[in-house]
């Protein structure tokens, strides 16, 4: 099984990198652009069929490690 | 007294605050290496800036879990004096030992340079040899050195007078109010981005730092009483 995970930075707390990048994204032309925020993706590979022990299990790991609850969001998605 | 200088793989600041203790206070310090699972014997601990785990994931965020920071936070529990610099800071936030989290400089840039920090709390146990309202220097070293905290935590820190320190003049890094260290509610635990341990000496440009080493000893004399370590 695989879950991907996504890591964003809440919505209240400021990006510089999102920032510098929608700057970026104008001075191209994208004029359209009126917004961007950088996040983290990670696909993890875990040995194990069983969906709720795996969905318990990568919630566990995004609240210990992976986000920052302080300033990151997460969520994940589940495949076979 | 005696000092623990924790080294984690990627510290790079460790041999400063080791010769910071020795130069300032004259009083026995070692380096002790992030899978030691004994510090009893310690008075007091330093976590030394640098980039420990490549600052994989997020700054301090894999630290956090080395054997070491299990005593590091049973120590805190038993009011032992710790101070966090730099990514120190960044690692006692991850552990939770200290609110709020370091995101990056508003500006992307690693900023290095000497800066002018206000003493906002002069009864903490690093920082009872200044006045409070001093203006010191001391040198910022960081990219990631952006205190974020939310309104309500903020307000908390404001009202248990956790704010340590606030960058005096130009905010170098966007930290939320201007703040620079904190300190956890009984006031044993201090973490701030500038490096104290570079600033004891005239010859590197301030001594003012020199001072936040004074304080933790007079600290421990004060608990210990007097006539101990002299």
């Amino acid at each position: 099984m695989k879950a991907k995970v996504y890591v964003t930075i809440k919505e209240n707390v400021l990006d510089p990198q999102g920032n510098a990048v929608q700057s970026a994204l104008h001075s191209l032309g994208f004029r359209e652009v009126s917004k961007v925020r950088i996040g983290k993706f990670m696909e993890i590979g875990l040995d194990t069929d069983d969906r709720a022990q795996a969905e318990k299990q990568v919630k566990e790991m995004c609240e210990k490690l992976l986000a920052n609850p302080v300033v990151e969001d997460y969520r994940f998605e589940l495949e076979d | 007294m005696k000092f623990a200088v924790i080294v984690f793989p990627g510290s790079n600041c460790d041999l400063d605050m080791y010769h910071a203790v020795q130069d300032t206070i004259r009083q026995e310090v070692e380096y002790v290496w992030h899978t030691a699972d004994d510090l009893s014997s310690y008075d007091a601990i330093l976590i030394p800036g640098g980039f420990s785990y490549g600052d994989y994931l997020r700054c301090g965020a894999i630290a956090q879990f080395s054997p070491v920071m299990a005593e590091i936070k049973k120590a805190a529990e038993q009011g032992k004096f710790i101070l966090g610099v730099c990514n120190g800071f960044q690692i006692l936030t991850e552990a939770r030992l200290l609110p709020g989290a370091l995101i990056r400089n508003t500006s992307l840039k690693f900023r290095c340079h000497p800066v002018d920090l206000v003493v906002e709390n002069n009864a903490t146990a690093f920082t009872n040899a200044y006045q409070k309202g001093e203006v010191i220097r001391i040198p910022i070293a960081h990219g990631e050195g952006n205190y974020y905290v939310d309104e309500k935590t903020l307000a908390e820190l404001k009202a248990n007078n956790q704010i340590v320190f606030r960058y005096a003049g130009e905010n170098p890094n966007g930290s939320v109010d201007n703040i620079a260290g904190v300190c956890n509610k009984a006031g044993n635990v201090v973490g701030m981005m500038p490096h104290p341990e570079r600033a004891v000496s005239e010859l590197l440009g301030s001594s003012d730092g020199a001072r936040m080493f004074e304080s933790v000893l007079n600290a421990w004399r004060e608990r210990n009483g007097a006539a101990i370590g002299r």
